[in-house]
């Protein structure tokens, strides 16, 4: 449904995106994770055909994105991040306009604006003017002229960006009912978002593609290394002595001291290696307390930091 | 074309819905009017002296003494009130950001502009449909003719047509409103070719610059509006 190959954007020569290739398929949600100016909304812009890209191509639905920009206009619903609408008209009458703009017939847009009204919830607003909604209102009138014209492919740039904690489940309820036929690329930089609803996860820094796997499979990667804490009884210094004696650790963190006399440190190790009893013993051997031993399953957003510092360095 | 009669219908109700068309219409209303008024009172004091001197009487026109300078005078309010209608056209929706939107819904850069410009033409159709009353108050009381009135305003509109696609053109260059508004104000050269108008002559010559004229800048602003995608 979504190819993309070797597209890159440059803006007054400093790459925006470079070289991103990934594709997608029909029915598939498709996450975009990455720090801000990361190139996500670039890379969108250049889906809807607002921009063109400096090199590279992109069809979608078959149509490529500069030779048939209209045809691929006709098949796309796109919110951007900030969802800029005309103050000026009801929501209704707003609804309609991009009705008429998208080309639906009299009869087929009174329908979908209903219909889209009460799926997103603006229908008890529908008479007011755009301009005196709250922003988590506006947000999902974004959303709803996304949907107006049953798109194939829905383009969806932070939907849930600004909503309260209600909305903010109600809209990935939707997002999730609406992906059935339809292909979704959202981005977004809440990362449990992405494995709650994405099938595959694009994570982008500085224009560039690090990543690009299911959740799943980014989760299974990254547990090659095992995460745990070690509370002990004793001082900081022969502490830190002992466990930098053990080998195999691939790194020893101290944490901050939860209480006066009493130590905490954040151990990684190597997987195929459990350590835990050998510290546990030496620990005790040397005269220390041992107060807690725990092991901390690694998640996105650990993976997202360390892919994006990993990068950096 | 449904699409550009879409974007028309919006723009005419943001002209209509808010305060912008009432103030600029009464405005120019009041400034047309105080100038009728002393070309007026002028020629009705020319008149009273002609009543000694038959020779002047027989000189004495309405139409080139109250006509011609009226419509030459609203030439110059246009000049100054126009840009006001033109000057948020484009530059407002790339302000507010709903420029990126409208840009990717299946509509071309033609009928956003021609919808835009049809828009501002019929608020301006309505500006000048108001300025009837003074050639019928005159018709009242006198006989002004009625060939160089139709010619002048025909040749208002053609001048109108220009001034605001000139207008919509620098309201697509650039972000700020009131740039665009200037700059729309500078431009005097194309008042010379209404003076046939008022005259009653009407010249293929003019009509073909004023044509040429619109043509020039609506297809200058489809460039523009071309281009910021690519420099964007």
């Amino acid at each position: 449904m979504i190819e993309v190959t070797n597209l890159s954007k440059y803006f007054a020569g400093r790459p925006a995106v470079l070289d991103v290739t990934f594709s997608a398929e029909k029915g598939e949600i498709l996450g975009f994770l990455g720090p801000n100016g990361a190139g996500k909304t670039t890379t969108m812009r250049i889906l809807t055909c607002f921009l063109p890209p400096s090199s590279g191509s992109a069809r979608i639905a078959g149509y490529d994105i500069l030779e048939d920009s209209i045809e691929v206009r006709k098949r796309i619903g796109y919110m951007p991040e900030h969802v800029a609408l005309y103050n000026d008209l009801s929501v209704a009458g707003y609804l309609d306009f991009v009705g008429r703009l998208k080309g639906m017939a009299a009869s087929a847009r009174s329908r979908r604006t209903g219909e889209v009204m009460e799926e997103c919830g603006v229908f008890d607003v529908k008479d007011r003017l755009i301009g005196k909604l709250s922003r988590g209102y506006r947000q999902r009138v974004g959303i709803a002229q996304a949907l107006l014209n049953d798109p194939e492919v829905l383009i969806l740039d932070e939907p849930t960006v600004g909503l309260d904690p209600k909305q903010i489940i109600e809209i990935r309820e939707l997002i999730r009912e609406l992906s059935g036929s339809r292909t979704i690329v959202l981005s977004t930089h809440i990362l449990p978002e992405v494995s709650l609803l994405c099938q595959r996860v694009i994570i982008i820094n500085k224009g560039r593609v690090i990543t690009y796997d299911t959740p799943e499979n980014l989760q299974s990667h990254f547990r090659r290394s095992m995460v745990f804490t070690i509370e002990l009884r004793g001082g900081a210094e022969p502490a830190a002595r002992l466990l930098s004696s053990i080998d195999g650790l691939k790194s020893v963190v101290p944490l901050d001291a939860p209480a006066e006399g009493r130590i905490k440190f954040r151990i990684e190790s190597h997987e195929e290696r459990d350590v835990r009893e050998l510290i546990a013993r030496q620990a005790v051997e040397n005269g220390f307390g041992l107060l807690g031993l725990s092991t901390i399953d690694m998640s996105l957003e650990d993976i997202f930091v360390q892919l994006v510092t990993e990068e950096e360095q | 074309m449904s699409k550009m009669t879409a974007i028309y219908r919006k723009e005419l109700a943001f002209f209509f819905n808010s305060i912008i068309a009432y103030v600029v219409l009464t405005i120019f209303l009041l400034i047309a009017g105080y100038f009728f008024y002393n070309l007026l009172a002028y020629f009705n004091l020319i008149s009273m002296q002609a009543m000694q001197n038959p020779y002047l009487a027989q000189q004495l026109s309405i139409t080139e003494g109250v006509l011609q300078p009226l419509f030459g005078n609203i030439s110059i309010i246009m000049l100054l009130i126009l840009p006001l209608l033109t000057m948020r056209l484009l530059s407002e929706e790339r302000k507010s950001g709903t420029a990126e939107l409208l840009f990717t819904y299946p509509i071309s850069d033609w009928d956003v502009l021609l919808g835009k410009y049809c828009a501002t033409l019929t608020v301006f159709a309505a500006m000048l449909g108001c300025t009837l009353l003074y050639p019928l108050l005159l018709g009242a009381y006198a006989d002004p003719e009625a060939g160089p009135l139709a010619s002048s305003y025909l040749g208002l509109f053609l001048l109108g047509m220009s001034y605001i696609s000139m207008g919509l053109f620098f309201s697509s260059i650039s972000e700020n409103q009131i740039v665009a508004g200037v700059l729309t104000f500078g431009q005097l050269s194309i008042l010379e070719h209404l003076d046939n108008f008022t005259k009653g002559v009407i010249d293929t010559n003019d009509i073909v610059y004023y044509v040429c004229f619109s043509s020039f800048f609506l297809f200058c602003s489809s460039r523009v509006l071309e281009s910021n995608r690519w420099r964007s």
